[in-house]
């Protein structure tokens, strides 16, 4: 796994403050486990890119049933759980939920209070890194992950460039420890 | 040249003579007053006049800031690291520092349609006399220039008057450049209303350049049948000589046309053109041709097609001259604003340079005169084109292999394009021979280049795409309507009823550029949806091609299907950038013409009716520029919320509304004084739709307003459902806060909603006569 960490698309330079490097799927682990108030926002294209066989939104939602983490579906992307019949998820524009993300009022989906970490995969990389800027900058409180396969520097953690493969691996790493204690 | 006059207003004045009242002195100008309607109480409304009302709207739209850079670098105190709560050196925040950029590419983008329209005035009053009659729809117009009376309170009717509204213009846009000097503002609430207000004068210099063109170069004169034009890649004849023009400000194309008129060479040239100056020019004269839009420069200069190149101003790409070199086009540069580094031939004798344009001692010239643009433009390209051939630096399908099977998939190409293309992979399958996948990404490439520059062997990548996809292209042709200008105060007077009551459950403008994230198709796609959904489809700009560039099986453009009218179900083309002035201008014609709305120097009133009442709304799915920023300013200010494609998050804050928080969607009944919930309607101010399926639900819902009666509320859920069940899958879970009662649901699904409405405990709410201004209460408590 390379671990130089340069933003995916080159000029979307960030920084001083840059996310750190993701070089083991179990910091993701650890971090999602100690969150106590996690949510996952899934763009559409979690159930486009990368692979045949897997797409991003298969993880998404296999980590959704191991941790009962909720998961807001930007954009149309809502469709596309409902065609693998899964249900619990709440369908919200991107720069919705980011907009409620910097609200230190806001009591999060089921009004029990506010998120501590929030993670991120499938939207558009740009669209991304510019509201991952904004919660870098105006949340309280707020740890953000960048869980594509792309280095997004906004994000407090993200993974570096990756292959598909290691990708994948890292993915399933993360889906089978969660699972576990 | 002095252009300002002098006028004084004295109040009162005590002489010997006795007491004079309300004198009014002008020198240089006598004032004919000859609008009976009394003045409004903003005429030529300052940077804080209107900032209450922009209060109201940015308490209600809260700005979310997407800080596209970390830094500030405006100054040498800088750079500044203005993450999380740090400030600057001098003291600014990061919420400051993005609304002060945001400030200043709206004054940036004011800037350049005031100064477009400054120089097309001046061109035109020296041409054509300072006294040439404005008129924009002859007996169907008689509101003919609504922005400009409604933010300066004067009724132009001549040439010259426009100069009085355009010396406004560039006071409040200097007044608010000024603001984003180091230093100066301080609040980002207070940054964001002089954005607002620099959107309003932007709104007005695009009046005033579009009331000036199209009456004095005899444009369609709102005319709902203006004809069709072809459009396309394969547009020209190739057999002619053919002249390229791109930019926005018209003059030197006029020039080029009389020229071949004049000469009698009509039919023997072609002249075509990218971005606006193609949409003005094809205004102007029928034998001119559109190309397409912004992104497809590169393209049309490197296939050879043009013999010729004549670029004005705006959204032409910086390496023009470089490009055209390399296929031996000659270019001439026409603008002031944009010399492009050519040597001034303004005064030279046009034989001269035509034979040194045709003898290749000069790549181009500059000329600063749009008639003799006209003629050395027309005597050098029929000298150049059979010199040049069709010279094009398009590969032949041999080197693009070649070159594909030494490509080392490093990647560097798809992370420097702007919509991650991939390349690589195309690359690839191009090295065994299948360039499919290479005409693949034109289909979604914006034109930048910038792969190109990435590549570190140097491929010309973009033009791989071109050589891959041009035999598509080459076939390429469309029709379109040409911009018809402004919209009949009659066709308001039979629209504005169904608009605000909501029979007709929208207005959408489909404006701006091509910075588009999967190509142009999704914006005809949009289009065709509402037009069929008998929504009113506006539309101007390169956005306006873009919808041009679909045929159905029958080989019809949306164009060719769907009337040009102001009406349900229409697809009006206004015209160019300047054009979006009429699409502000509509809205604020209902206001005044169908509500009887005073309309002279009443903005704040005039805004809040359009905001509660009008359901208009904006898509500019490929804005890129900084017009487009000032653009929707403009529209922010009406109270009327647009919406962006993807790379519209670059813009740095979106204005959101928040549907969760019931106290911000209160309205003023007018008829009572009560505050009343009215829901979230519309919902937003300006937001990004990450996708198509996205802009579309967004469309249908933000059209909702406070005023629409039950049937017309009933009618835009009906498609706000519709739209979200076939796009999203599911029903949308925000019903219940836009049905007021019974009556407002739409009968067909009354079973399914009546039990969610149930479920989540709604209340019948009042249907008010809703305004966000005390002021225009009727009736207080008590009274
Ligand atoms: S303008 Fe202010 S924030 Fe920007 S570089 Fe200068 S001191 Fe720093
Ligand atoms: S940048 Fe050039 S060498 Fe690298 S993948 Fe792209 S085309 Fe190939
Ligand atoms: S020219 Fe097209 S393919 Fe190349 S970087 Fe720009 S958008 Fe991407």
């Amino acid at each position: 796994m390379s671990a130089k960490a340069e933003p995916w698309q080159t000029a979307e330079i960030a920084g001083p403050k840059k996310a750190l490097l993701i070089l083991k799927p179990e910091v993701v682990v650890a971090m999602v486990k100690r969150a106590k108030r996690p949510i996952l926002i899934v763009g559409h294209h979690a159930a486009e890119d990368y692979s045949d066989d897997v797409k991003m939104i298969d993880y998404a939602i296999r980590m959704s049933k191991t941790t009962g983490i909720p998961v807001v579906a930007t954009a149309h992307t809502i469709s596309e759980f409902i065609k693998r019949d899964f249900h619990s998820v709440t369908c919200m524009p991107a720069m919705d939920i980011g907009n409620r993300l910097v609200d230190p009022e806001w009591k999060g989906l089921d009004g029990k209070g506010p998120y501590d970490l929030a993670l991120f995969m499938g939207l558009p990389y740009y669209m991304e890194f510019v509201i991952l800027a904004g919660l870098k900058s105006f949340s309280t409180n707020l740890k953000t992950i960048s869980l594509d396969r792309f280095y997004n520097p906004h994000a407090t953690w993200s993974f570096p460039n990756l292959s598909v493969k290691d990708w994948n691996e890292s993915f399933e790493i993360i889906v089978n420890k969660l699972g576990g204690e | 040249m002095t252009r300002k006059r002098v006028n004084i207003k004295i109040k009162e004045l005590k002489s010997d003579l006795g007491v004079i009242r309300d004198l009014e002195l002008a020198f240089g100008k006598v004032i004919e007053e000859k609008w009976d309607e009394p003045m409004g109480p903003t005429p030529f409304p300052g940077m804080t006049t209107l900032r209450d009302w922009d209060m109201k709207l940015l308490q209600r739209y809260k700005p979310f800031y997407l800080p596209f850079c970390d830094v500030c670098c405006l100054c040498t105190f800088g750079k500044c690291d203005l993450t999380g709560d740090k400030r600057g050196a001098c003291g600014l925040n990061m919420a400051a520092q993005q609304s002060r950029i945001v400030l200043l590419a709206c004054c940036i983008g004011a800037a350049t349609h005031i100064a477009h329209a400054r120089h097309l005035i001046e061109h035109l009053m020296e041409k054509y006399g300072p006294n040439s009659p404005l008129d924009v729809g002859g007996l169907n117009i008689d509101v003919e220039a609504p922005v400009t009376r409604l933010v300066c309170g004067i009724k132009p009717e001549k040439l010259r008057d426009l100069e009085e509204a355009l010396d406004y213009c560039e006071e409040q846009v200097t007044h608010c450049l000024s603001v984003t000097h180091t230093g100066q503002e301080g609040s980002n609430l207070d940054f964001e209303s002089k954005v607002l207000h620099v959107g309003m004068v932007d709104q007005l210099g695009m009046e005033i350049a579009d009331l000036a063109q199209t009456s004095v170069l005899g444009f369609p004169k709102a005319d709902p049948e203006a004809p069709l034009t072809d459009l396309g890649f394969g547009v020209a004849d190739i057999s002619k000589p053919t002249i390229l023009v791109i930019g926005h400000n018209v003059p030197s194309s006029v020039g080029i046309i009389d020229y071949l008129t004049d000469k009698g060479l009509l039919g023997k040239a072609e002249v075509v053109g990218i971005c606006c100056t193609a949409h003005d020019i094809t205004r102007y004269s029928s034998m001119a041709k559109i190309v397409g839009p912004i992104s497809w420069q590169l393209r049309y200069i490197r296939s050879g097609l043009a013999d010729l190149i004549v670029v004005d101003e705006q959204c032409i790409r910086a390496d023009t001259l470089v490009e055209a070199q390399k296929v031996k086009t000659p270019v001439i540069a026409s603008s002031p604003k944009s010399c492009l580094g050519l040597e001034n031939r303004t005064e030279t004798p046009s034989e001269k340079t035509i034979s040194d344009l045709v003898e290749e001692k000069v790549p181009g010239v500059l000329i600063l005169d749009p008639d003799k643009v006209g003629e050395v433009a027309v005597e050098t390209v029929m000298k150049v084109a059979p010199k040049r051939n069709r010279f094009k630096i398009i590969p032949k399908i041999e080197e693009v292999i070649k070159a594909a099977q030494e490509c080392t998939e490093c990647n560097e190409c798809r992370r420097a394009c702007p919509n991650d293309q991939p390349i690589p992979e195309a690359m690839k399958a191009a090295a065994k021979g299948d360039l499919n996948p290479l005409a693949e990404i034109l289909e979604s490439c914006v034109g930048c280049a910038r792969c190109d520059s990435a590549c570190p062997n140097d491929f010309p990548i973009h033009s791989f795409l071109v050589k891959a996809g041009e035999k598509q292209l080459a076939k390429e042709k469309f029709k379109m309507r040409v911009g018809r200008g402004a919209i009949q105060d009659v066709e308001i007077r039979e629209v504005g009823q169904p608009i605000v009551f909501g029979d007709i459950p929208g207005v959408v403008a489909i404006v701006g550029c091509a910075n588009y994230p999967h190509g142009g198709k999704e914006v005809a796609e949009i289009a065709e949806e509402f037009a069929k959904r008998r929504f009113i489809v506006v539309t101007s700009g390169c956005a306006a091609m873009s919808i041009a560039m679909v045929k159905d099986e029958e080989g019809k453009t949306l164009y060719e299907k769907y009337l040009g009218a102001f009406d349900a179900g229409g697809i009006v083309n206004v015209g160019s950038c300047v054009s979006n002035s009429h699409i502000a201008g509509a809205a604020i014609k209902i206001a005044n013409i169908f509500a009887k709305r005073k309309l002279r120097a009443n903005y704040e009133e005039i805004a809040d009716y359009i905001h509660n009442r009008v359901g208009a709304v904006g898509l500019a799915w490929g804005a890129y520029s900084q017009k487009a920023a000032s653009i929707a300013a403009g529209f922010w200010r009406l109270g009327i919320p647009v919406i962006v494609g993807p790379h519209g998050a670059k813009y740095r804050r979106m204005l959101l509304g928040r549907k969760d928080r019931e106290k911000d969607w209160y309205v003023y009944d007018a008829r009572t004084g009560d505050k009343v919930y009215v829901g979230p309607a519309p919902e937003h101010l300006f937001t990004t739709a990450e996708t198509k399926e996205e802009a579309m639900v967004l469309i249908a819902k933000l059209c909702v307003r406070p005023n629409d009666t039950s049937k017309g509320r009933a009618i835009k859920l009906t498609h706000y459902i519709d739209l979200h069940k076939r796009l999203y899958g599911v029903m949308p879970d925000d019903i219940h806060l836009y049905v007021r009662n019974k009556n407002d649901v739409p009968i067909t699904m009354k079973n399914e909603l009546l039990k969610m409405l149930e479920e989540k405990g709604w209340k019948e709410m009042k249907i008010p006569d809703p305004t966000l201004l005390p002021r225009l209460i009727r009736k207080r408590k008590g009274e």
